[in-house]
């Protein structure tokens, strides 16, 4: 619901319009027979494209046992069809002059090529064929399973940080598939067999299961009638399940764990609270907490910067953190880098006092005003970049969103009140909700 | 072979070289200062790009780290406003400022909105002339950077890449870290800062691009306003430096399950007649694509790790041809036989037919992929008048990629792969490799 009374006090800095060019003037959406939506952002700047497929399905769909699998197929679909031999597929973008590449989510599983905007046809032909037509071989697959452990050795084993991150999610989710990494668990990723990968891939690749978004320089009923000559033969699985992952318990006690490592240069405190996220139709507590994250610890002039960095110079770094963008309860989180000789006991509870005083001194209004009014400058700013533009309306659609509330939102953060920030804080601080962790070297402990 | 019909089609199209159809302009101020231009009105914002030729490389010695914590200082109070000021009003003008270092360079990148352009601009031209250097805005950022480098002290992909540098160049400025040591940090003063300040940003070596909701006229005056002040000369450019390694591997012994490696030996300067060749020939060796030999030999037939690449790093004073790769501490040795035998094997052979004419139709067609938006334009312009490319460069570029011949590569190849001279660096527990 759309509420617009709030506005009138943001008014005297917004009062000069910024553009009355939007966003929604540049998108055109559309659904197949078949069930595939589809979106198009135009951008005629340039003759080039991006052209994505969003799969409704990431890591937390996978079933339990398999974890990584998601991942694993991501990386299967350049192996080739009955058409394309494996890794065809990117040397024919690349010799059309485009890059490819795709990416895993909790929520999703997206592929993409950007190319000169006369080539959009072709990859439609290719990503469509491989929606369906995925042909694997079982020595293909041993290899492509190294290179995704030594994937997880990159990204999570070499990093402190990362592993850490993982214990974090593991303790903060007691129920619900987030506990689990995306990447998967080593012990579970190094037995991935080729049904894992084909059962995922019956299950969650099909047309009424996707999204494809095209943005750049095309119009769309070109793009329309590309998608139904490729897209629309496919046709839509009718066994498609229901998207309800288990749910989270009521969380009655605060998880507490300390992370060492002898590779640990810098310790932190961070603590995550379970959070609300954006629902269809229902994204003002997200705002709320949108805001929160930037009033807090969004910049240099936020609060637990500027007490804990600028004041009490007791803090190398402090900040907030807050995405609403995800299917199920997503985390709110918060961060205390203590300076040299502030223990990470002392750096939480510095943590805690600050944000103990926030709630009872308020928003500072023209904190808020500065905010809100660089908010408005993003929706210019993003106007440049149309592949983000793009990764936003996917990561929306796959997240449980409409496009009417991607659109809705710029208006939402406008209209929050200091009053609605305060609740919403109050109502996410609660420790029993709560992982605290604490990063710290091995030696320390010994001490 | 299996190949869609539609195929051959594309890729007759693809012979034609696409072209970036933008248009540059050449613009200079009143008071001499050159700047290049793509005016672009439908996006009500301006991004310009701002760099300064030195950097890092401008320390003097014994002041390791003085550029570093100089650019770090410059949003941090400037004119009239203290570092709390300076960002409330960057933030009421929803204006984004970001200031970096390199070795060879200061670079300032800016974003702001047509409604408010004066205003920030001024505040612009406060952080870049007029920066305050107050002593608790020093010691915060130095604690900043403390933590840097005591976390860069730890994490293999930063160790790998020092370690090379100071193999390599010793005791250049391009052999350690542009942060500085804890220790000539610690020492830095306030009258360092000023003299770094004076030295490093000056109208001598600043080279300018711009792109969005801008005129030539209005670019023109405002970089007199933005730059003006400044002094006219800087700080002398550090001395050139020559590269020499010796076939072999360096361990660093460090607790990690997966060693991580660089490679690499002398490269070849960016303004080489042969730089072109050097870099198609790259592109077929190591560059990103999956189809690039290291990628097919490494990753994609024997799975030993993620991600390899090779890359050419021509700096201001010095070029290298680098590569790196990481692989579980039982695979490196493996991964980097299979590396020394492709090296040796292109030196010796060159590439196919068929793998250059891939590389011309994948490096033409992306080219003009690039100029996808008033950042990355700006960012392109400012680079090519660092290059000493002239303004047409974007129109020629593809011609010149479509010229290379197999004997050009074979020749550059033979030049600039060094089978003999290829060092690598590993940091890890590597199995069945000493130093």
């Amino acid at each position: 619901m759309r509420r617009l009374m709030a506005l009138a006090g943001a008014c005297l800095l917004a009062a000069a319009p910024l553009s009355a060019k939007t966003i929604e003037d540049q998108v055109t959406t559309f659904q197949l027979d078949n069930g595939m939506d589809v979106v198009v952002i135009e951008d005629h700047r340039a003759p080039a494209v991006v052209h994505m497929v969003w799969y409704r399905a990431g890591s937390a769909d996978e079933q339990p046992g398999v974890s990584g699998v998601a991942h694993f197929l991501e990386h299967l679909l350049f192996k080739g069809t009955e058409k394309l031999a494996p890794g065809e597929f990117s040397e024919t973008v690349a010799a059309n002059g485009g890059t490819d590449n795709a990416f895993t989510s909790f929520d999703y599983t997206a592929y993409f090529q950007r190319v000169a905007a006369d080539r959009l046809g072709l990859m439609m032909e290719m990503e469509a064929d491989r929606m369906k037509n995925l042909q694997l071989d079982g020595e293909d697959i041993l290899t492509e399973r190294d290179v995704i452990i030594e994937e997880r050795n990159q990204r999570v084993e070499n990093d402190p940080g990362s592993l850490f991150r993982e214990q974090r999610m593991a303790a903060q989710y007691l129920n619900h598939p987030y506990g689990t990494p995306i990447i998967g668990w080593r012990h579970e990723m190094v037995s991935l067999d080729l049904d894992d990968a084909l059962a995922y891939y019956r299950q969650f690749y099909s047309p009424n299961n996707a999204v494809l978004v095209v943005a750049g320089d095309v119009l769309p009923d070109e793009v329309l009638a590309l998608a139904q000559e490729h897209y629309g033969p496919i046709p839509r699985n009718d066994a498609l399940p229901e998207r309800v992952r288990p749910s989270e318990p009521p969380q009655m006690a605060e998880r507490r764990i300390s992370f060492e490592d002898p590779r640990v240069a810098q310790p932190y405190v961070m603590r995550t609270y379970l959070a609300p996220e954006r629902d269809p139709g229902d994204q003002r507590t997200a705002a709320a907490l949108t805001l929160l994250a930037e009033v807090l610890g969004g910049s240099q002039t936020s609060v637990l910067p500027q007490k804990l960095q600028f004041e009490e110079k007791r803090a190398v770094y402090a900040g907030a953190f807050y995405s609403g963008l995800s299917l199920d309860d997503t985390t709110f989180g918060v961060v205390n880098v203590p300076a040299q000789g502030v223990s990470l006991e002392a750096a939480e509870a510095d943590m805690d006092r600050v944000i103990a005083e926030f709630l009872e001194t308020g928003v500072d209004e023209a904190q808020l005003d500065r905010i809100k009014f660089q908010l408005r400058a993003a929706q210019v700013y993003e106007l440049d970049s149309s592949n983000s533009l793009a990764r936003r309306y996917g990561a929306a659609l796959t997240s449980g969103l409409t496009i009417d509330d991607v659109h809705e939102w710029p208006e939402i953060l406008q209209s929050i009140t200091p009053e609605e920030i305060i609740a919403a804080a109050r109502d996410v601080f609660d420790r029993d909700n709560a992982v605290t962790g604490f990063l710290r070297t091995a030696e320390e402990v010994t001490q | 072979m299996k190949v869609f019909g539609s195929l051959i089609a594309f890729l007759m199209l693809a012979a034609a070289p696409l072209r970036a159809e933008i248009d540059i302009t050449e613009v200079t101020s009143p008071g001499g200062i050159d700047a290049w231009l793509v005016q672009e009105e439908s996006i009500p914002f301006v991004a310009l790009e701002l760099r300064f030729k030195g950097g890092a490389s401008l320390d003097l010695p014994g002041k390791r780290g003085a550029t570093n914590l100089m650019v770090g200082l410059l949003e941090e109070g400037a004119g009239d406003l203290d570092a709390r000021a300076f960002a409330e009003q960057a933030e009421s003008l929803a204006a984004s400022f970001e200031f970096d270092v390199g070795d060879d360079a200061v670079s300032i990148s800016a974003r702001f909105l047509t409604e408010n352009r004066a205003a920030a601009l001024a505040l612009l031209r406060s952080a870049i002339t007029q920066p305050r250097f107050d002593q608790d805005a020093i010691d915060r950022v130095k604690a900043q950077i403390v933590s840097v480098i005591r976390s860069d002290a730890q994490d293999p992909d930063t160790i790998v890449g020092r370690e090379f540098d100071r193999m390599v160049f010793g005791d250049h400025p391009y052999g350690s870290a542009l942060e500085g040591t804890e220790e000539s940090v610690a020492a830095l003063t306030r009258d360092d800062l000023i003299e770094s300040h004076a030295g490093a940003l000056a109208r001598d070596r600043v080279y300018v691009g711009a792109a969005g909701d801008i005129t030539a006229d209005d670019l023109a005056a405002m970089l007199d306003t933005l730059l003006g002040d400044l002094p006219e000369t800087g700080a002398a450019q550090p001395a050139d430096v020559d590269v020499s390694t010796e076939a072999g591997v360096t361990v660093v012994p460090f607790d990690v399950p997966q060693s991580v490696a660089i490679f690499g030996h002398e490269g070849i300067a960016r303004d080489d007649p042969d730089f072109f060749a050097a870099y198609v020939l790259n592109e077929i060796l190591g560059g990103g694509g999956f189809e690039a030999r290291l990628m097919e030999e490494v990753r994609e037939k024997r799975g030993l790790t993620y991600g390899v690449y090779s890359y050419l790093v021509p700096k201001d004073h010095a070029a290298l041809y680098l590569g790196r790769v990481s692989s579980a501490n039982d695979r490196i040795a493996e991964a980097i036989k299979v590396i020394r035998e492709e090296w040796t094997k292109m030196a010796e052979n060159g590439v196919t037919e068929e793998e250059l004419a891939s590389a011309k139709t994948y490096l033409t067609g992306a080219y003009p992929l690039r100029f996808d938006g008033n950042g990355p334009i700006a960012n392109i312009l400012v680079g090519m008048q660092m290059d000493d490319l002239p303004v047409d460069y974007v129109n020629t570029r593809n011609e010149k990629v479509e010229a290379i011949t197999l004997d050009d590569i074979k020749r550059v190849a033979a030049r600039i792969l060094k089978p003999e001279a290829l060092r690598f660096v590993v940091v890890g527990q590597p199995e069945g490799l000493e130093s």
